[in-house]
């Protein structure tokens, strides 16, 4: 069994066979493998004895859903609605395409962080803000952000 | 008792039962009112907006597809805001859609056009958006082309291809303004579940699904002086061609058709049904066989239900779906691909043409023939044994082109040599119809006497009903069929694939143990295929499907094993059911696919 076989396997056992168990099931695809691929939509279809075009359309509804490449293992989203960007949102953006040498879209090469852009994250009134994965980053300036992103860096080093 | 609420429509009272909604209560008072995502086979969507309606005394205006009459309703339809509400709809929905009317398929027989027809547009509306729009044009598939810069999103393909067939092979993908129609990661259709049974075809309001169209290539062949071009005409074709000329469903156009070909320039005008008799033939020997082996003979690998295989898309849905009882299903091929091995093989010799300068054409209800034609192993008699299929609805359009006034036309017959049939093969196109048509000869051969039907008429195995079973009891068969003597003959029939997936799912579960199942993709059989005329629902495949009875009761001969031509084929050229040169000809096998 391949290991993406392996994991919808796992998967279906815990949160079961039924419809209602399609997106848990591929939100922790997404969580394990930073991207729900060709291979593993026709698993879950198999698994749930659903068609893989409808697997494929739910994942492609959500943003936080990734069908294409992976992702790193840290996924940046940037809000990019109206008052983010009046309070600087394009400004956090430079900072951390300066910093990670990728633009919105991409990946480091050393898989690390992908950065993205994103809907209204609700935090109109402390903008601009991200999220890294799960964790809400708010009131952000070009420094603050450079001090996160170390931060993860850091973290990373010390798992070495 | 069921109950009864009382409304007005546009100031008529009408009093309709509980759970009418407001466009079928205004249908039934002759109010049209209009819809797009609507269709009288699916469920309800709700999502175009085009059907709303104004509800005296309250403020929203209401999609009457989705809503029920309540007891004292007060709607009017066509009031200034309806108007203009829906005249914005409309022109939102064209502000995203490639409307190059005059150079789409669906021209004159789309939906959208007919609805834009009824209002004026001017430049005053939205903004149009299709040249920021990435839509892509798929012509992949053998049978089907696709086209998302003329999708109206209704999803009237994607509940066809879940409800009626069960399949999901087309689904809504992303969201917002990159929502679109899709098969799975955007895979050409003929490499997905997909069937290519069209009945997503048959009931997309636009040209944003339609059939690949090989209408001018046959043209090119007819105009080509050194071809020798045969065409065979489904049974379902006959009785649907004529609602494109404005005949009601179920008129019978046999003669008109034959007519309307041999103008249009075709050689030799050709009848499916032949080589439907001669299905039965084959197909009828390989149950015997299968019986003879199981039951005499003891071999536990013989597979039942043994199942028809003229249906192509029931054939790739059983490789995509059922990959493991490819075995049970008959190696027959369809009479389309057996008249067309036969056509530059038997045929090409008996009128002594070289079987390279014949192009074999056919007329078929459906688009799964499409991809059937263009199988690689479709290669039987050396060529490409049909190199052209078109529907019942490009045949209509080939008349037009050619200024046939087809309602004027004398009646004419099918050219010899192929074109001979019996009702048996006239049935083929009903659901059930191969069931009966094989049940009239394989009791006939294994008694010596006729089936103890009525005039020949299985009544059980006809009709609409989903899933029919029927069985008879074989009592003093001949001496070479004694081992049949009271065995329950036990068959069943489905049409519609989500049916079919059900009696799949039963033989899998040993639920069931019939002996032959017939099953056709389409819902009521080839009568209501994918390439038949626009509208298809249930009234009118009843209407249809009434029509090939009737033809079958009028046709002298009635039973396969009794056409004068299936006789001659055997005697002169393929010698017996199941023999060597059938085999080589008539039969095939089938491949394993994918899951999604
Ligand atoms: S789909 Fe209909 S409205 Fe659109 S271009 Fe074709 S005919 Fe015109
Ligand atoms: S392809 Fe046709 S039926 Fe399907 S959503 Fe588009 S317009 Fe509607
Ligand atoms: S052709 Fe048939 S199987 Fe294919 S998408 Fe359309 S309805 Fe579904
Ligand atoms: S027809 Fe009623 S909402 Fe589309």
């Amino acid at each position: 069994m391949s290991d993406v076989k392996q994991i919808v396997h796992n998967l279906t056992n815990q949160y079961g066979k039924s419809v209602e168990s399609l997106l848990p099931i591929l939100q922790n695809i997404m969580e394990i493998n930073h991207v729900i691929t060709e291979e593993a939509m026709i698993e879950v279809a198999r698994e749930l004895d659903i068609s893989a075009a409808e697997v494929f359309g739910t994942a492609t509804f959500y943003s936080f859903l990734n069908t294409s490449k992976p992702y790193g293992k840290y996924i940046i989203r940037v809000c990019k609605t109206i008052t983010c960007m009046m309070h600087g949102k394009n400004q956090i953006i430079e900072e951390i395409e300066l910093m990670l040498k990728i633009k919105p879209g991409e990946t480091t090469h050393d898989r690390l962080f992908t950065l993205l852009e994103t809907n209204c994250l609700g935090q109109c009134h402390q903008g601009p803000a991200m999220l890294i994965n799960d964790t809400p980053y708010t009131q952000l300036t070009p420094s603050k952000v450079r001090d996160i992103i170390n931060s993860y860096l850091v973290l990373e080093v010390s798992n070495y | 008792m069921t109950t009864k609420v009382n409304c007005k429509i546009d100031n008529i009272s009408v009093s309709v039962e509980q759970g009418t909604t407001i466009l079928e209560a205004a249908k039934k008072i002759n109010i049209k009112v209009p819809t797009l995502c609507y269709h009288e086979d699916l469920c309800v969507a709700g999502n175009c907006r085009v059907c709303i309606v104004e509800q005296v005394g309250t403020d929203r205006l209401l999609p009457s597809c989705a809503t029920p009459v309540a007891e004292g309703m007060e709607i009017i339809t066509n009031s200034l805001r309806v108007r203009n509400a829906r005249k914005r709809i409309i022109e939102l929905l064209i502000s995203e859609h490639n409307a190059d009317c005059t150079k789409c398929f669906k021209n004159t027989k789309c939906e959208l056009q007919s609805l834009a027809s009824e209002y004026i547009f001017n430049d005053e509306g939205f903004i149009n958006l299709v040249p920021y729009k990435n839509y892509k044009e798929v012509h992949l598939s053998p049978s089907i082309s696709k086209d998302d810069s003329k999708c109206i999103r209704c999803q009237r393909c994607v509940r066809t291809c879940s409800e009626l067939q069960d399949i999901s092979a087309l689904t809504v993908a992303y969201k917002g303004a990159n929502m679109k129609i899709s098969t799975f990661f955007e895979k050409p259709m003929y490499e997905v579940v997909c069937t290519n049974c069209g009945q997503c075809v048959n009931r997309c309001p636009t040209g944003a699904l339609v059939e690949r169209s090989y209408i001018d290539q046959v043209w090119d062949a007819i105009y080509d002086s050194k071809k020798h071009v045969v065409v065979q005409t489904a049974p379902a074709v006959r009785i649907a061609l004529g609602e494109s000329f404005g005949l009601p469903p179920g008129a019978i156009v046999t003669g008109q058709m034959v007519a309307a070909l041999k103008r249009l320039g075709f050689d030799s005008v050709l009848d499916t049904d032949f080589s439907a008799d001669l299905t039965i033939m084959e197909e009828g020997a390989e149950l015997l066989n299968r019986l003879r082996m199981s039951l005499k003979e003891n071999d536990t690998t013989v597979r039942f239900p043994m199942a028809t295989s003229c249906s192509p898309g029931w054939v790739k849905f059983m490789e995509h779906a059922y990959p493991e009882y490819l075995d049970n299903l008959s190696s027959a091929k369809s009479p389309q691909q057996m008249f067309g091995a036969l056509a530059k093989t038997y045929y090409a010799r008996k009128r002594n043409i070289d079987p390279k300068n014949i192009v074999s054409v056919s007329v078929m209800p459906c688009t799964a023939k499409k991809y059937e034609a263009n199988r690689p192993e479709m290669h039987a008699s050396g060529y490409k044994d049909v190199d052209y299929v078109v529907t019942t609805r490009e045949l209509a359009m080939m008349i037009k082109q050619a200024g046939i006034d087809f309602l004027a036309l004398p009646e004419d017959d099918y050219d010899s040599l192929m074109g001979e049939s019996s009702g048996a093969g006239v049935i083929f196109g009903a659901t059930g119809g191969v069931m009966e048509a094989a049940l009239r000869t394989v009791y006939e051969l294994v008694t010596g006497r006729e089936v103890p039907f009525e005039h020949l008429n299985i009544l059980p195995v006809r009709g609409m009903e989903s899933v029919k079973e029927a069985s008879i009891v074989i009592n003093n068969p001949l001496p070479e069929w004694d081992f049949l003597d009271g065995v329950e003959l036990k068959t069943c029939v489905a049409h519609g694939l989500s049916n079919a997936k059900m009696i799949m799912e039963k033989v899998k579960r040993g639920e069931v143990n019939y002996h032959f199942i017939e099953v056709m993709a389409c819902p009521g059989g080839c009568i209501g295929g994918g390439g038949q005329p626009i509208p298809t629902n249930y009234v009118i495949r009843k209407k249809r499907t009434d029509a090939i009875y009737s033809e079958d009761e009028g046709k002298p001969i009635r039973k396969s094993h009794e056409n004068p031509e299936i006789k001659m084929v055997y005697d002169d050229f393929l010698k017996e059911p199941l023999g060597h040169k059938s085999h080589k000809l008539l039969h095939t096998h089938y491949t394993p696919r994918n899951r999604y």
